[in-house]
């Protein structure tokens, strides 16, 4: 975590040494050549995607089909008579060769059907709907929570190198990732729900408002603000903000570490000094000339933080009760469950392609030479 | 340029305006670590309130919950559904567990003279949910259903012989009565007691069927809906989150205090510890022992037990020429510091128990000739002349049974024994267990159903003891143990009409299981559930059956 330029790809380097050149380059091409640069852009995303997530089904598959675990087993049972496994075996089309099964999981994913939960017998995508919403809901906030803090603390912790505050800032963030994020969770409800009963407890909204809100989201803030139930919208707001605090510590150290260190580099750089020299204010220095620099690589170090929340922490899952797609991924990997293990892998790496294809986007946005 | 004139043209900068910036960013930092204390602070009356008075909250691990059809649901927190949601013909009263079962829907019942037909009479006057009368045809659905579903816990029926085949003559609803037929006489507390398990329950054939796809007998639609006539009915299950149960106004016995029971599934013991001490929930009954030490003696909670149906043991395998001298097999049983265990690692979540029918099971007997002396295994071993050896024992990758493991291996070094423990998972250890391959097993058995069969059938019974049968699924197979005689009797016990005389076969047989089986029985859990000091009359089940919301006041 603590090496900042192994994250944050190549492309940082192109940001850093992009603001010397005062001048975007010219846009030679016309528009009617670009819409078909951009259609060709276009493709091209999608195309890599869909190999991306091919490579991810399909290695994810045979793993799946090739751990030793018996999944037949863990539908009927081990007192199962002999016909009762044969006909689960052959529902299941494990008896088909294996690349056969693939081909039919392929064609069923492209529907948007990921099969059937051995465990509980739902349809998967049902399952993920259910709990990809509550970790969305969740990651979201808390990765709010670590820009909002860790972006300026990041940034004093660099303007002020060595002072106290950047000290402060330190050890911070040390304590932020060092720190064990279930005994943070445990502590973090003893004191403010246990003690000081600050918050709400485990769960997503109290007893009272479960099933109270209709889904249309499944993200309870949400779902309860277009209901206009503010009261359901305040419990939630009171159960979330624990777990998401938590959670954004996490990311804002992280975050606040990333950020000194690339503010350093600019502020260390020889365009700041002439920018000094030349009198600008400070203000304008740090925010409009170095902070300009760094936000390409800050997009990337978020999103990558997103996509780690986005992936379900488990241990926060768990102890806060909060049904999301960690603890529904764990759980079901533990019971051999293996459509939905592809299923909520298949989200989660969809959860990074996307992540990647919108960080681009914003580069594009921010750095002009990378349109 | 050099760091030094940056130095340099740094001086030159107006100080004021450097400040400014700072001061700013300074601002808005901590602007935002004030803000988010301020929204923890917002919603904190709300959270204060404790569970209604005429609400349960419960905090369960409900992830084995894989269906919620009767049919097929064969887990302990489906179990603790279902016994709220549907009615069965025979049933367990929970204010007396012991007394065993007694009339639910039917209202009575007679036994055939060859004793293979019993015909019961229903209870008028009861309704499903959905408001259609409990008649002699739901019986036949419900229990002509499960031979057709085939799922797992089927062989609870299916051992007394029905088949799809013979389901239109032996399960038969006639008028007002149902009779069913056994392929040969079978003790009627032996079948009564089956009636009383999960797979026992009486559906709503109209609402299931109303909902039936691809002649699958409604299973889908049940495995997150109920049509029952039991006490509450099912809101909603969504796994591993939550079961929502709604108060049954109509339920004949009379409407539950609770109007609706929430079971939540909360997987840390932490976790719940401090849902019950906030007020949160009502119950909680996943406390790991040092959670239980910490609530006991608080104000407003206490600590409830009760004694489950699990068992643990230690086997020895009788292929292996040393195990096989029942000199060694008592000196082990004296090796087992049974008391010590229980007053150490095991406080409070297993008690001393040394025979295969745990507490509350009918012929339940609570002898317990054996006790930790090392003397007397030492002259047993003397006596049994086989010198000093080496054995290997096997354990499943769970904390108190590797102690367990451990506890005898220090033991036994005192008597010349080296015992080599083998930890693996579950299918590691299962799989060599099943295969006959382990000298000796540190387990766990639990019942499948609520008679003695279902312990005395694997732990005193095997008929045939050679390689190739592979009746892996009995305990005594499993450890190549001939009960002889002792098999013939639990064979017997089965059969026996009359239920006094059929507990006094079930205290015989143990007597003798106690001192000639190469099973050391150890101990039987206790459930320890963390309650409000106001939740009074919840029965978890005992060791014979599931928990019960409908008594439960507040």
């Amino acid at each position: 975590m603590e090496t900042p330029s192994a994250q944050a790809e190549p492309k940082s380097g192109d940001g850093v040494s992009n603001n010397r050149r005062s001048e975007p380059p010219a846009p030679s091409a016309t528009t009617a050549s670009g819409s078909r640069w951009f259609l060709i852009k276009f493709l091209k995303t999608l195309g890599s995607i869909a190999i991306t997530m091919l490579g991810l089904l399909f290695v994810t598959f045979i793993i799946g089909r090739v751990m030793p675990i018996d999944p037949v087993i863990s539908i009927v049972g081990e007192r199962a008579t002999k016909e009762v496994y044969d006909a689960a075996y052959q529902e299941m089309g494990l008896d088909k060769p294996v690349l056969v099964q693939f081909l039919y999981y392929l064609g069923d994913v492209v529907r948007g059907d990921f099969g059937t939960s051995y465990l509980n017998g739902r349809p998967v995508s049902e399952d993920i709907r259910r709990v990809f919403p509550a970790t969305l809901e969740l990651a979201t906030i808390g990765t709010l929570i670590g820009i909002i803090v860790g972006v300026p603390l990041g940034m004093i912790a660099a303007v002020k190198r060595d002072s106290w505050i950047d000290q402060v800032a330190r050890v911070v963030a040390l304590v932020g990732y060092s720190m064990p994020i279930f005994w943070l969770g445990l502590v973090g409800l003893l004191v403010f729900y246990g003690i000081l009963g600050w918050v709400g407890g485990p769960g997503r909204v109290g007893i009272f408002y479960v099933d109270m809100v209709p889904p249309v989201t499944g993200m309870i803030l949400i779902d309860s603000a277009l209901d206009g139930q503010w009261e359901i919208f305040r419990d939630a707001v009171s159960h979330i903000i624990l777990p998401a605090s938590i959670l954004g510590y996490y990311s804002l150290a992280y975050i606040s570490r990333m950020t000194r260190s690339f503010m350093l580099e600019q502020l260390n750089a020889e365009y700041v000094t002439t920018a000094r020299v030349k009198g600008l204010s400070e203000w304008a220095v740090i925010w409009r000339h170095a902070f300009s620099n760094i936000k390409v690589q800050l997009i990337t170090v978020i999103a990558l933080s997103y996509a780690g929340l986005l992936e379900g922490s488990v241990l926060t899952e768990i102890i806060f009760a909060w049904p999301g797609i960690g603890s529904y991924i764990t759980t079901a990997l533990l019971s051999a469950d293996m459509n939905a293990v592809l299923g909520g892998t298949v989200v989660v790496g969809l959860v990074f392609v996307c992540l990647n294809v919108l960080s681009d986007l914003l580069y594009s946005f921010f750095d002009p030479r990378a349109k | 340029m050099k760091r030094s004139s940056f130095l340099y043209f740094r001086k030159l900068l107006p100080n004021a305006s450097r400040r400014a910036a700072l001061r700013n960013i300074t601002v808005a930092a901590v602007a935002s670590v004030v803000i988010a204390p301020v929204l923890l602070v917002i919603p904190a009356q709300q959270t204060q309130a404790a569970t209604p008075d005429n609400m349960l909250v419960i905090a369960n691990r409900i992830d084995d919950i894989t269906t919620l059809d009767p049919a097929q649901s064969f887990e302990f927190a489906g179990s603790d559904v279902i016994r709220n949601v549907y009615g069965k013909l025979v049933n367990f009263n929970p204010g007396d567990l012991n007394a065993g079962y007694e009339p639910d829907l039917a209202e009575s019942w007679e036994v055939s003279e060859d004793g293979m037909t019993i015909t019961f009479t229903m209870r008028d006057g009861v309704n499903f949910h959905s408001g259609n009368p409990v008649t002699a045809q739901d019986v036949e659905f419900s229990l002509r259903r499960v031979i057709m579903l085939e799922k797992t816990p089927s062989f609870i029926l299916t051992q007394f012989g029905f088949t799809k085949d013979n389901i239109a003559d032996t399960i038969k609803a006639d008028g007002n009565t149902v009779s069913i037929t056994t392929d040969k006489k079978y003790a009627t507390s032996f079948v009564l007691n089956c009636l009383t398990a999960t797979i026992g329950s009486i559906v709503d054939m109209k609402t299931v069927m109303a909902n039936e796809v691809d002649g699958d007998l409604g299973n889908e639609w049940l495995k997150t809906n109920s049509a029952g006539s039991g006490a509450y009915k099912v809101v909603s299950w969504k796994p591993n989150e939550s079961v929502t149960l709604q108060a049954n106004d109509d339920f004949y016995k009379g409407a539950p205090a609770m109007k609706r029971v929430i079971v939540r599934h909360i997987q840390e013991s932490a976790t719940q510890r401090l849902l019950l001490e906030k007020g949160d929930v009502d119950v909680a009954r996943n406390l790991n022992p040092e959670d239980v030490a910490g609530i006991t003696g608080k104000e407003g909670i206490k600590v409830h037990n009760e004694l489950r149906g699990r068992l643990m043991y230690i086997s020895m395998n009788q292929k292996h020429p040393v195990l096989s001298n029942p000199k060694v097999v008592e000196a082990i049983k004296y090796l087992i510091d049974y008391e010590g265990m229980q007053n150490s690692f095991l406080k409070g979540q297993y008690t001393v128990h040394q025979n295969f029918l745990p507490q509350t099971y009918l012929g339940a007997i609570d002898d317990k000739p054996y006790s930790f002396n090392i003397e007397k295994a030492k002259a047993l071993l003397e006596e049994a002349g086989v010198g000093e050896f080496e054995i290997e024992a096997g354990v499943r990758e769970a904390q108190e049974r590797i102690e367990i493991a451990q506890t005898l291996q220090n033991a036994m070094a005192q008597v010349g024994i080296t015992l080599k423990i083998t930890v693996g998972t579950g299918k590691q250890i299962l799989t060599r267990y099943r295969a006959r391959e382990l000298d000796l097993y540190v387990g766990a058995w639990g019942p499948d159903y609520p008679d003695p069969q279902t312990n005395a059938g694997t732990f005193a019974f095997n008929p045939d003891n050679s390689d190739e049968i592979k009746a892996t699924g009995l305990l005594a197979y499993r450890n190549a143990w001939e009960p002889g005689a002792l098999g013939e009797k639990t064979a017997a016990a089965v059969t026996e009409g009359d239920v006094e005389k059929r507990r006094a076969m079930y205290e015989e047989i143990q007597r003798e299981f106690l001192t000639t089986a190469p099973f050391a029985i150890m101990f039987q859990q206790i459930e320890q559930a963390g309650m409000g000091d106001s939740v009074s009359n919840l029965v978890l089940g005992g060791a014979i059956t599931a928990a019960s919301y409908w008594p439960v006041t507040k």
